[in-house]
């Protein structure tokens, strides 16, 4: 007659009661929630501040480099092994020994044959973006008495300026004014300013080997490295071609801009091989820059991962304190029917509930933070092109950021609330 | 009349800081609706006996029987569930979580227990709270209460799950007489009227003089 009435069950209510509890624990101790919850903060701010500000000077880095630097540039590089001898055919088929003691390089012209061929070729490749043939040489520019040691580079205006987008750094004028005047130049903004030279201004040209050529300054870039803008000049591959009495068909390098540069690696080895000239990919050229990024990588990782582990170690502290002190009602939970699960949920919810809340306050202060340093002018100088300090608002670091922030509470408070779950009420409600 | 608790040879030894026998061989059983004190002097092993028959303590030999129900072996999580439909317990000290109103304390055993709405469990508990005279103070927080008025709100919490059985460890020991004398009304009440079974740990001899039957231990033995 006493048959147990059976009520469907809701789950619900005996699901909330040890969220509710937690929340009780968390709402009656607010300052100590609020410290625990700032570790956390301060923490995940920190490292999307520092990922945003690193990955933003990587990223300039790899801009300004790759703003000079071409995904691969095929050129003819100087042969060193001088080993090979004319007496080797005089005295061939005798028992001979032939050794030149110290031989004199000879005059070899450094252009790549079959230019056209290798550029025709090129354009069909897949994955290629731009082909631009270049002839480089070194000049004196004179304007007045003043003559300066530089570099000019005969080019194809309109394809080197899709390799680097060049209308983007045009100080004065557009790249196509070089196409439209005769034997214009486009002069690189330091060195227009060393020779004091303007627009429309007329500016010599004079080769090693003597001959010169007079050209009008058509336009002014700034790359925004002095190495470059101070010394490099573009001229019209016929006028320099002619500037260095060579033939139409004379092209020393080959630069190319890919759809994809991270693929430059291998495709710098495949035309290596193919055309049988050096093939050298961006990386390469610049391994130092690559390692540098590298580094700062590195280095934001260990400081942003010991900033959330100096956080979590806080948590760890706080949620043992509280447990501590919360030990009579955990014993009271048990006796009443609470299980070691429940005790569990109610401390870990707490603990993750700081890391969440400390995770999602931290991202705001970190953009805030990231934002403020993207609007603080960076110091001027000669070298690099920067008005603000360089700052990435990247989605993904923010996300990171989040799951770090609840994963590290997570599992620093884990251990204190499976330590609470197994607490024996006995020893307690005996008092 | 139904058995509520049945025990059959209970044995049960400390480890620490030496082996001791603290129960021999206890048997006896007890009838629904019965109001049992047991008594005896300190360290007689009256405190650990009810925290075996409590499912709290599970380690000994013999056999727990309550309501029908075999308790020796079930899993811990079993034991939860089991403790809080069937038992309701009330300390010396109330225990009463300090962040939580007395009428919040009442519930939290039967929002776990998840068998009614949160509307229907607050109902409830105001009704049990009504029944100690404590239902003046529901909305009150637990560490606003004084002492007598605490233990009170203990033994609503007790009762919130229709428990076959209360089992209490000197519920009066922190009462003055006046206090006390309410205390052992309601568990008389609630033996005679509700057919709740009361097991009741005490030092009151008074306490125990009024009951239906006194169960006395000496060094772990029943006499």
């Amino acid at each position: 007659m006493n048959m147990p009435i059976l009520l469907p069950l809701r789950k619900s209510s005996a699901m909330n009661v040890d969220t509710l509890i937690a929340r009780r624990h968390l709402m009656a101790n607010k300052k100590q929630t609020l410290v625990a919850m700032l570790g956390v903060t301060f923490g995940i701010a920190m490292f999307i501040l520092m990922i945003s500000f690193m990955v933003g000077v990587n990223q300039f880095m790899e801009d300004t480099m790759l703003s000079s630097v071409p995904d691969i540039h095929i050129y003819n590089d100087i042969k060193t092994d001088y080993s090979a001898s004319i007496a080797k055919d005089y005295y061939k088929n005798k028992n001979t020994l032939i050794a030149v003691y110290h031989p004199k390089p000879k005059q070899i012209a450094l252009n790549i044959k079959n230019a056209d061929g290798i550029i025709n070729d090129l354009k069909t490749e897949k994955g290629i973006d731009a082909v631009s043939p270049m002839i480089s040489t070194q000049v004196f520019y004179s304007y007045g008495p003043v003559q300066i040691n530089g570099y000019i580079n005969g080019v194809n205006i309109m394809e080197e300026s899709r390799l680097y987008d060049l209308a983007g750094k045009m100080t004065d004028g557009i790249p196509e004014n070089l196409l439209t005047s005769d034997r214009g130049i486009i002069m690189g903004h330091g060195l227009a300013d060393k020779l004091n030279l303007k627009m429309g201004d007329m500016v010599t040209l004079a080769t090693p080997t003597g001959t010169t050529m007079r050209c009008r300054v058509v336009g002014l870039f700034k790359i925004g490295m002095s190495a470059i803008d101070n010394i490099r000049s573009y001229v019209n591959l016929a006028d320099a071609q002619q500037l260095m009495g060579r033939d139409k068909s004379y092209i020393t390098d080959i630069d190319i801009k890919l759809r994809d540069n991270t693929l430059a690696t291998e495709k710098s080895i495949a035309f290596t091989k193919k055309y049988n000239y050096k093939a050298e990919d961006w990386q390469t050229a610049n391994s130092s820059i690559t390692a540098s990024n590298i580094v700062r990588d590195t280095l934001t990782m260990v400081v942003s991962i010991t900033l959330l582990v100096v956080a979590g170690f806080g948590i760890y502290n706080i949620m043992n304190m509280t447990i501590k002190n919360k030990m009579k009602d955990i014993a009271i939970l048990k006796a009443q029917g609470f299980a070691g699960k429940d005790i569990v949920q109610i401390f870990l919810s707490q603990s993750v509930f700081i890391g969440l809340l400390g995770a999602i306050s931290g991202l705001i202060l970190g953009f805030l933070l990231s934002f403020a340093l993207s609007r603080v002018p960076f110091p001027k100088n000669d070298f690099v092109a920067l008005n603000f300090f360089p700052v990435i608002f990247r989605p993904s670091h923010y996300l990171f950021g989040l799951v770090f922030g609840v994963i590290t509470p997570f599992i620093a408070g884990l251990m204190p609330s499976l330590k609470a779950s197994k607490i024996d009420p006995v020893i307690i409600l005996r008092g | 009349m139904s058995i509520a608790l049945q025990v059959e040879k209970l044995n049960k030894h400390f480890h620490e800081p030496e082996d001791f026998h603290v129960l021999h061989d206890i048997s006896f059983s007890v009838n629904k609706g019965e109001f049992v004190p047991v008594i005896g002097k300190s360290g007689c092993g009256k405190s650990t006996l009810l925290y075996l028959l409590s499912t709290l303590d599970t380690n000994y030999d013999g056999k727990i029987i309550i309501n029908g129900t075999k308790v020796t072996g079930k899993s811990q999580n079993e034991l939860a569930r089991f403790r809080n439909e069937n038992i309701g317990f009330v300390f010396q000290f109330h225990f009463l979580l300090p962040e939580f109103t007395a009428l919040e304390n009442v519930m939290l055993a039967a929002l776990k227990l998840g068998r009614l709405s949160k509307t229907e469990i607050e109902e409830h508990a105001l009704d049990k709270l009504k029944q100690l005279q404590m239902d003046g103070f529901a909305h009150k927080l637990s560490t606003k209460l004084s002492g007598g008025q605490q233990q009170r709100v203990a033994i609503a919490r007790a009762l919130i799950n229709d428990p076959v059985m209360i089992m209490a460890d000197e519920p009066t020991g922190n009462l003055d007489s006046g206090n006390t004398k309410i205390v052992f009304d309601i568990f008389r009440e609630l033996s005679r009227n509700k057919g709740i079974t009361v097991l009741t740990v005490t030092h009151d001899l008074d306490f125990a003089k009024h009951a239906d039957r006194v169960i006395e231990m000496i060094d772990g033995r029943i006499i």
